[in-house]
């Protein structure tokens, strides 16, 4: 199913609020081997939380838009991710992600979907800003 | 932790990733596309195999910059995911981070210059780094 252009500067509603708590950032981190996953149960906690942490919201914005759109996941692929922060995420920190579609476009049967995500604390101030484009594979069967 | 003099070069960094990794980390972020799973549903969709999160290698890169920088704030942290990054049904998929210090900007942050590659292919395109260091 193409994406319709016509979404391009739309925002979503925004994601539930995802709390970040020690046992999430120890998941997230371990998951990719880092030091914040190793040592003693409760250790790693004076290390900061992984600088990709803020995915985890950002794909839940994500995957609403896609839902929302009926765009089946395994036919897309993350084309680029980037990250911009105000300020570090720290455990205790609720973060939920607004999401805005800021591009459509066709190449060689694949639709490219860039989208902006601002990623806000309890208090509505921005964490971060997340920019992510989506590559939906529309060739093989 | 590396000394952040503009222009040394980065002590490069290899980690491995394997399909066990790439379920833990399904778990942890939330993203449980298959293409990260299922090599019969990564094949259907054109794809060479089951492929590492992109976001997976871009936490890599997190990693090496923590280690080179003490953990310094970062700021700014993207990356084009530009080949795919198949991981085996068993053993492991090896990524290489090396890099450079680059120059401190008008802000006062440090921008590394990175290369991110497996077996020798590069696998993200247009990585910035911007660290308070």
């Amino acid at each position: 199913m193409p994406i319709d252009a016509a979404l391009v500067g739309r925002a979503f509603p925004p994601t539930s609020p995802v709390p970040v708590t020690a046992e999430s950032v120890a998941a997230f981190a371990a998951s990719v081997g880092g030091a914040a996953g190793e040592g003693a149960a409760g250790e790693g906690a004076d290390r900061p939380v992984p600088p990709t942490y803020p995915i985890v919201v950002t794909f839940a914005a994500l995957q609403d838009f896609l839902a929302a759109e009926q765009v089946e996941l395994s036919r897309i692929v993350h084309g680029d991710q980037r990250f911009r922060y105000a300020r570090p995420v720290v455990v205790g920190d609720e973060l939920t992600a607004t999401l805005t579609v800021t591009g459509v476009r066709s190449i060689g049967g694949n639709d490219i979907v860039s989208t902006s995500s601002e990623i806000t604390d309890a208090a509505g101030a921005v964490v971060c800003t997340a920019t992510a484009t989506l590559v939906h594979r529309g060739g093989a069967a | 932790m590396t000394t952040l003099t503009p222009g040394a070069a980065l002590e490069p960094l290899t980690f491995e990733i394997t399909r066990a990794d790439l379920v833990a980390y399904a778990a942890a972020s939330g993203d449980h596309n298959p293409i990260h799973q299922d090599e019969e549903i990564a094949l259907a969709v054109g794809l060479p195999g089951v492929i590492a999160h992109g976001m997976y290698t871009l936490a890599l890169v997190g990693r090496a910059v923590g280690e080179w920088t003490g953990d310094a704030e970062v700021v700014e942290l993207g990356a084009k995911f530009v080949a795919p990054v198949v991981v085996p049904a068993s053993g492991a998929a090896r990524v290489t981070v090396a890099g450079t210090v680059g120059e401190r900007n008008d802000d006062g942050l440090l921008a590394l210059a990175l290369l991110v590659t497996v077996d020798g292919t590069k696998v993200l395109g247009a990585p910035k780094v911007l660290v308070r260091a």
